[in-house]
């Protein structure tokens, strides 16, 4: 029996409340089941997982126990691999901005080995505080963890994860962030490196004006698996959503999923949304799912919407730049990385922005575009 | 002294119900400094001649041949037309999400002339098209297209136009969708390529609006996908007063 509304899902902090995956599953029948397991039900190192936070004046950063009053204020575990990562964790980062001066904080996670492991995080942006968090994953690791986002009212909070990882690396990340009054979280997601990674982002727009911008970016090479399960929940009046995921695919068994589902509740009235997703398929032998759902509750709302596409090279964009002069391997180049860096640009970090950038012609250079 | 000459050209698409010949055997000849109009109702295949000049793959050229100055045009692929000398300037310009101006320019011009463009000078062209096709310095930054107007995707393709120094360029409708200050500006930005850079132009056009402001040397028009008749400016002004009928008796038009 399908759960019909999406708020109805079940959550539970625990690993025993969820029946065993069969791989069927809605939440899970585009993930490689089987190549998780040791994550979705095997014994997981909950001891903290290495991080290196860089200090700044109005930020806070310290290691809390599970039983802290602020894990679990922004969510729950869906589902079994992460309710696995949450009764596993011995601790969680805890990372408070209580500055009203925006300051700029970097978590720096580097996975050393594959043995599988927990963890979970907390990032607090305090009344009014205003501040940028990214959170950089590089090395090896086989990872489920959760993060929990709050951004209490009027804060101003950007979070930032990018998985960077090597080759071989699993990485399950659920993402759970609680939106106050008046407060604005702009939450980005870019995958370029893993073999399996699947980051699932459940934003709630808890207070009346509260804003969500959700923005993702990835890049699937030949045999990777880049999922992200988009959730915005709309709870109070006069909130805000836009997501935009964008996505190139190229080299056999290239995979990417998104799944985009939008609720706007009984109580959210006024609030005005939209979602889109698109990728651009650069070489035969991909795969990409893109799935947007919009449940409406209430019939006063002042926009909803959602766009999906998944395509080829715009040939006409190419005949354009060539048109000018520009060759066509260094057309297809700009093509893509327009496209993608479209995302980019809308995440108004500058110096983010250039190492960015810079990450994605690398992957272009990798790949002999076709 | 350049010169682009067509001859005996015949080009087809295809569509669902299979190859379509549009062009029937188009002579012309272009040469620097001069401008050539060619009017035409529509579907006479004036935009089908652009585009196949500049190489676009959707149209197929089943005989007759494109030189300039002697080299086989049709031989080159789309940017080595463009490096030849060629430009075309589009009806409708193609949005490019996440490429700036600035940077498409740029790599244009780098393309071009086989190194990049010294970045003092550079900036200072730019910024003095930009100004004299009044737009404003803050396109430069925005992504290529994207959000513009119909008025500020031509002055945006006269910019390049001044800014990429072809020897020869198409302009295809440039005038359709502008209102009349616009299409002064556009004009005056034409006008000024050619005096500085004696720019050869065969201007595409269904109406004579623009060519009150670009005064033609030579007026062709086309129907049914060939030069029906030829003349000087003259031609132009028979038309404004008696519009293409007499040309469209007996033949099909879409």
């Amino acid at each position: 029996m399908p759960v019909q509304t999406r708020n109805e899902r079940f959550a539970s902090a625990s690993h025993d409340d969820f029946p065993a995956v069969t791989g069927r599953e809605l939440e899970w029948k585009l993930t490689p089941v089987d190549k998780i397991r040791d994550l979705i039900d095997g014994e997981l190192d909950g001891s903290a997982f290495p991080a290196e936070v860089s200090g700044a004046a109005g930020v806070t950063t310290e290691w809390i126990a599970l039983d802290d009053s602020r894990v679990g204020s922004a969510g729950l575990a869906e589902e079994r691999a992460a309710a696995n990562a949450w009764s596993s964790a011995e601790k969680a980062l805890a990372v408070t901005l209580t500055s009203e001066e925006a300051v700029a904080v970097t978590i720096e996670r580097t996975g050393t080995d594959r043995a599988p492991r927990a963890a979970h995080t907390v990032i607090t942006a305090a009344a009014n505080a205003r501040g940028l968090v990214v959170i950089d994953h590089r090395g090896s690791a086989r990872l489920s963890e959760n993060v929990e986002i709050v951004a209490e009212a009027g804060s101003d909070l950007t979070v930032v994860t990018l998985q960077e990882w090597d080759d071989e690396s699993v990485h399950l990340s659920s993402h759970f962030a609680r939106v106050d009054k008046d407060a604005r979280l702009k939450h980005v997601v870019v995958s370029l490196g893993g073999a399996i990674v699947r980051v699932n982002p459940s934003v709630h727009l808890a207070g009346a004006g509260a804003d969500g911008q959700l923005l993702g970016l990835y890049f699937a090479d030949a045999g990777q698996h880049l999922e992200q399960r988009v959730y915005v929940h709309h709870i109070a009046p006069h909130t805000i959503s836009r997501v935009n995921y964008k996505g190139a695919l190229n080299g056999k068994g290239a995979r990417t999923v998104w799944v985009g589902d939008v609720l706007i509740g009984r109580d959210a009235t006024g609030t005005d949304s939209y979602e889109q997703n698109r990728n651009l398929v650069l070489s035969d032998g991909t795969r990409a799912d893109s799935i947007p759902n919009l449940e409406i509750e209430t019939g006063d709302i002042a926009g909803a919407g959602h766009a999906s596409a998944t395509g080829r090279f715009d040939d006409e964009q190419l005949f354009y730049l060539r048109s000018r002069g520009i060759d066509e391997a260094e057309a297809r180049r700009l093509v893509v990385l327009g496209f993608l860096l479209d995302v980019v640009q809308k995440i108004g970090a500058p110096d983010l922005e250039a190492r960015l950038v810079a990450a994605v012609e690398a992957e272009l250079d990798a790949v002999a575009v076709v | 002294m350049t010169t682009l000459e067509i001859r005996d050209l015949h080009v087809s698409i295809e569509t669902d119900q299979g190859s379509k010949e549009i062009l029937r055997g188009v002579n012309l000849t272009i040469s620097s400094g001069e401008t050539h109009a060619i009017m035409g109702p529509n579907g006479s295949g004036k935009s089908t001649l652009a585009y196949t000049i500049a190489g676009h793959p959707r149209y197929t050229v089943d005989s007759g041949s494109i030189t300039l100055d002697g080299v086989d045009v049709l031989a080159m692929s789309i940017d080595e037309r463009a490096r030849a000398g060629l430009f075309l300037a589009m009806q409708y310009p193609v949005e490019i999400p996440g490429v700036t101006v600035s940077n498409f320019l740029r790599t244009a011009k780098t393309s071009l002339d086989g190194e990049a463009p010294a970045l003092r000078s550079w900036i200072k062209d730019l910024r003095g098209s930009m100004e004299a096709l009044r737009m404003d310095s803050s396109f430069a930054e925005r992504n290529v297209n994207e959000g513009f107007s119909g008025g500020e995707k031509k002055r945006h393709e006269i910019v390049q136009l001044e800014l990429l120094k072809p020897k020869i360029a198409v302009l295809d409708e440039t005038d359709s969708g502008l209102d009349v200050d616009a299409l002064k500006i556009v004009s005056e930005g034409v006008n000024r390529v050619k005096e500085n850079t004696g720019l050869g132009v065969l201007l595409i056009t269904h109406y004579t609006r623009i060519l009150r402001y670009i005064q033609p040397d030579f007026v062709h028009v086309f129907v049914d996908g060939k030069v029906a008749e030829e003349g000087g400016p003259e031609l132009a002004e028979r038309l404004e007063n008696e519009g293409y009928d007499r040309y469209l008796t007996g033949s099909t038009v879409g």
